[in-house]
């Protein structure tokens, strides 16, 4: 249960970060991927600013094996561009770009009490799961 | 395209992202993990190890607007898609994450970070398949 805390300080600091980037606001979002409107390039800058903090550090971790609670580094460790991969990714973007939420902002969203949110996070765990039954008919699902 | 200078808030953007990739590295030195939002969550659903520190970074997520309800006033979280288009873009969203193996969160912070070229790929099909479907739902639907 070590590992409990980190999470839970993780998954605060990631939310706060959304608030305050302007993630967690599909509109900011939108205005983020309507690059032949009037376009609002915030959001390049919440992920250059989330890589020059994470970089180093993962660069320093990928030889380690193991975590300062001692737990197993699992980095992925499929290195395969596969239709999987290409679909799933059209897939998620045609649904980002029809909402303006991806999955992080929707949770911080839902916790904020908007029921739209929460209504899209709920689609989203459905969405979830019927891949989880489609999944058992494909090939075997990595990590 | 015009840049929507009003709109552009890169102090923020940036110190937001910056807090994404402190916590994106936390995960990863204390618990060894990867900070993908989609991962985690489908993680849960299919009942994988690591139930604890998974739902405790998602109460993480949760609590950020109630956490920064303590300072500030919450910025604003504006929603323009109706019931419809957030269950067809969560059913999306839900299934092309786990099909594609990961988010903006996976593929785009941690992916990126660790210099991943399978994540670099997926990052720029979503991020396509968002400017696109952006695109022609206001620009080709609405006109």
């Amino acid at each position: 249960m070590k590992t409990t805390f980190p999470a839970l300080l993780a998954g605060l600091i990631f939310g706060l970060g959304l608030l305050l980037s302007g993630m967690a606001n599909p509109e900011k979002v939108l205005g983020f991927l309507d690059i032949a409107g009037a376009w609002d390039p915030s959001l390049a800058l919440v992920m250059a600013g989330a890589i020059a903090v994470s970089l180093p550090a993962f660069q320093l971790f990928k030889g380690r094996s193991q975590s300062l609670l001692k737990q197993t580094i699992q980095l992925p460790t499929n290195n395969h561009i596969d239709r999987r991969l290409l679909i799933g990714g059209l897939m998620f973007g045609a649904g980002w770009g029809l909402a303006g939420f991806c999955p992080g902002p929707a949770i911080v969203a839902s916790g904020a009490g908007q029921e739209k949110a929460l209504i899209f996070t709920l689609a989203m765990l459905a969405g979830m799961g019927i891949f989880r039954l489609s999944a058992r008919k494909m090939v075997p699902a990595q990590g | 395209m015009t840049i929507d200078w009003t709109a552009f808030t890169p102090a923020t953007a940036l110190a937001g992202g910056a807090l994404i990739g402190l916590a994106s590295i936390l995960l990863l030195m204390f618990n060894g993990r990867i900070a993908g939002i989609s991962g985690v969550l489908g993680g849960l659903l299919e009942g994988n190890p690591g139930i604890g520190w998974r739902l405790a970074f998602v109460i993480g997520l949760l609590a950020a607007p109630l956490a920064w309800q303590l300072f500030f006033v919450l910025p604003p979280i504006e929603i323009e898609a109706g019931y419809p288009t957030l269950i067809a873009a969560g059913l999306l969203v839900g299934f092309g994450t786990r099909l594609g193996s990961g988010c903006t969160s996976g593929h785009g912070v941690c992916g990126l970070s660790r210099l991943s070229q399978r994540s670099l790929v997926a990052t720029l099909v979503f991020m396509a398949a968002g400017f696109v479907t952006v695109y022609v739902v206001r620009h080709l639907l609405a006109a």
